[in-house]
């Protein structure tokens, strides 16, 4: 265990950061997502780089509450809170007292009760969290709720992005496949719009949600359309278990006009980078030789999100703790 | 002989044409003549308006099944505070309201607890279930004023047809929740920019637009007679206005929280504001206004729907929809419609008294002579906030807690008699 230097360490309210809780990236500025970017570079490079524990959150209790599967996600933030020291009570709805007819804020006001102060919570439901912030003491981090935002996944993908470009300036992103179910989409429109990067959006129109440039960003449904003019782009998963009814025809019909195939690599720019949020479904959004190629930065993606992760644990600890912004 | 004059009010009565400061007289639960006899209750309207009572055309009474949300006694209570002498309530109770007994039974029911009149609403299928026409000719002789299947939206396009012609025989409308099943399933709120925003599922204004043009061509077909309940939707008003203009039998209702919220709400994630129809945007707000005002639309009704807390304080996916409407209704009316200028108050009166009386063709909403008694007399300046707390409905599911409203419902009398006085609190 080593302690991580005064000065490298982002302090909230002169940070920027200000919020009381993660629920999304569409509440916070610009300033904050630099904040917490900022400091999952510092935990980076001086924790996971050299595989040191910092003891910024010992005797914190962080609860993981998981209403909805999840297995990257919640061992992120499970490895991150311990990474920092603090002690966790993991929770899966599976396990749970949620098939006795408890509602989810009865389940997280009694983890609250047992001392927990930092409440991670994924859930089926859009403003679920929401919910539990105007509930509980707690400060509450979004890992997903339903269709609507997935704040880390966002942030570890602006942090991914930012560290192999630099800044998000004249940078285009293009979001594929499926966007009117995926709460990455949203988030990543929110981050991405707010440091400055063009957001094309690419998918069947049964799957473009209604409205969506009036968020800002420009809607494509032909990928071959607009490879050349990407720098990022992020596939995002089928979310098979979200629909309802049928979508797109096949999956074959589906990876003909969206798998992003090594044919489709040649037509992209040469410094292309290719993302994923994972688990990604092999051979519907990207073959295996992109998947696993040398414009895939799907690995790094994991390793950044336990540095995010980090920072927006010790930011919203911070916070709770010196009250900065209230 | 019981006799009860109330004086120096501002008596509204679109029925008779009425707009006039007068003394409004009531002898043994009627409406009569000035008389010389003894007064027994002698009550000061100078400064407010008096009118006939509200009419409810679709309240969700809960009795008998769902009796921890409601009772007939409880919802009846919160009626007349909201200044409604009239109600009818949806079949939607286990059992259902499909038979004469279950009919009988309401009104018995109302006769012994209830504070106002009850006129209950019998089911077009069995069970509800939208296969197979309920027995329609008894729950008609049994007591029920029109037929509906509820919030469950007549699917059936062969089944509403026939329930249109059948229940033509015995002169009563057919009351329909506009919405194609398969465009709303899952929905919770409208689709549109915020449903976009916040990953909600949509329900789109044509699921509703859709199965308007359907009742309504079906209407046309059969000669039968139709109520869309709280339509929600531009085109929808625009459907009614041209349908009603070729003469088909066609009538329509909206909700004061259709007026005065949008889907803009849904951002706080306030199950509250989960309702059926959706809560849309302002533009759609807009054209309801323009509905009312012109007569597309011709009644108000408050869409009470009790929800328990411990069944609506959960997320946006699990809450069942509703709000508790009745003790809102004429503040909300009034911030929507008299305060934007949108109508006049003989026009808000008339869509909440003549307008559902017509809909639900009883015999309520004016005060001529020899009519039944019900009566409201409102302070139209007052100014007070809305405290869900302090609801006589055994609910509270209100998104109106604290806003600051004008208009208030001061004294209620149901068939002559003081059903409900601010001041007495009874």
């Amino acid at each position: 265990m080593s302690t991580i230097p005064d000065d490298q360490l982002v302090r909230p309210g002169g940070s920027g950061w200000t919020s009381e809780h993660l629920l999304g990236l569409e509440d916070l500025s610009s300033e904050e997502i630099t904040a917490i970017l900022d400091q999952a570079a510092e935990f980076k490079s001086c924790s996971l780089e050299n595989n040191t524990k910092l003891d910024l959150l010992s005797g914190t209790v962080v609860a993981n509450l998981f209403f909805e599967p999840s297995t990257r996600t919640r061992t992120s933030f499970s490895l991150a809170a311990k990474r920092l020291s603090a002690d966790t009570i993991d929770f899966t709805a599976s396990g749970s007292s949620l098939s006795k007819g408890e509602t989810f804020i009865d389940t997280a006001r009694n983890i609250e009760a047992m001392g927990a102060s930092l409440v991670v919570m994924r859930h089926k439901s859009p403003g679920a969290p929401h919910l539990l912030a105007r509930r509980v003491g707690a400060a509450v981090l979004n890992a997903g709720d339903g269709t609507h935002e997935h704040p880390t996944q966002a942030l570890l993908d602006l942090f991914t992005i930012r560290e192999k470009r630099g800044s998000f300036e004249g940078l285009t992103v293009t979001l594929v496949g499926d966007i009117l179910h995926s709460r990455v989409a949203r988030s990543n429109i929110w981050g991405l719009k707010k440091l400055g990067a063009r957001v094309i959006v690419c998918g069947p129109s049964t799957l473009i949600p209604p409205r969506i440039e009036e968020l800002g960003v420009e809607v494509s449904h032909r990928l071959d359309d607009v490879l050349a003019e990407t720098d990022c782009i992020n596939l995002l998963r089928i979310q098979f278990e979200r629909q309802r009814g049928a979508f797109f025809p096949s999956i074959r019909e589906y990876t003909h006009f969206y798998g992003m195939n090594a044919q489709r690599l040649k037509a992209a720019r040469d410094d292309v980078m290719i993302l994923a949020p994972g688990p990604i479904n092999r051979g519907v959004e990207l073959t295996p030789e992109v998947a696993d190629g040398p414009h895939s930065v799907i690995l790094d993606q994991v390793t950044n999100g336990l540095a995010v992760r980090m920072a927006c644990l010790y930011l919203l600890h911070e916070r709770k703790k010196t009250g900065v912004g209230q | 002989m019981t006799t009860t004059v109330i004086r120096g009010g501002r008596v509204i009565d679109l029925v008779e044409g009425r707009d006039e400061l007068a003394d409004v007289w009531m002898v043994d639960g009627v409406f009569s003549q000035p008389t010389s006899g003894p007064v027994d209750r002698d009550v000061n309207a100078e400064g407010m308006i008096v009118c006939p009572g509200f009419i409810e055309t679709q309240a969700k009474l809960q009795e008998s099944g769902w009796e921890e949300g409601e009772t007939i006694a409880t919802a009846t209570a919160a009626a007349v505070a909201g200044g409604v002498t009239s109600l009818a309530c949806l079949p939607e109770t286990v059992p259902v309201v499909d038979n004469r007994a279950a009919v009988e039974f309401i009104r018995r029911q109302a006769e012994r607890t209830g504070s106002c009149h009850v006129f209950p609403l019998g089911a077009v299928t069995k069970n509800r279930d939208g296969e197979e026409l309920a027995e329609i000719g008894q729950l008609v002789e049994g007591g029920a004023v029109a037929l509906t299947d509820g919030k469950r939206p007549i699917a059936n396009a062969e089944i509403m047809r026939r329930s249109l012609e059948y229940s033509r025989m015995f002169g009563r409308r057919i009351f329909d929740h506009p919405q194609v099943p398969e465009l709303s399933v899952g929905g919770v709120m409208h689709e549109g920019l915020y449903s976009t925003l916040l990953g909600l599922r949509g329900i789109p204004a044509a699921a509703e637009e859709i199965f308007v043009a359907r009742d309504v061509a079906l209407a046309e077909l059969t000669g039968g007679s139709v109520h869309l309940m709280t339509i929600s939707t531009a085109a929808s008003v625009d459907l009614v206005r041209r349908a009603r203009g070729r003469g088909v039998d066609v009538t329509a209702s909206v909700a004061p929280h259709h007026l005065v919220l949008t889907d803009a709400e849904l951002q706080t994630f306030d199950s509250n504001c989960k309702v059926d129809p959706p809560l849309r945007s302002r533009e759609h707000v807009e054209a309801l206004m323009e509905g009312l005002a012109d007569g597309t639309i011709e009644a108000i009704c408050s869409d009470h729907r009790p929800v328990p807390s411990e069944e609506k304080d959960l997320e946006l996916d699990a809450a069942p929809f509703g709000i508790v409407g009745l003790e809102t209704m004429l503040p909300l009316c009034v911030r929507a419609l008299i305060d934007s200028e949108c109508l006049g108050w003989p026009q808000l009166i008339g869509l909440l008294t003549s307008g559902p009386a017509g809909v639900l063709g009883i015999d309520r909403g004016s005060l001529a002579e020899g009519r039944v008694g019900d009566v409201v007399v409102i302070d139209p300046g007052a100014e007070w906030t809305i405290d869900p707390t302090q609801f006589r409905s055994r609910c509270c599911n209100s998104p109106f807690g604290g806003w600051q409203v004008r208009g208030r419902v001061e004294a209620v009398f149901v068939a002559g008699d003081m059903a409900y006085s601010r001041e007495v609190g009874a």
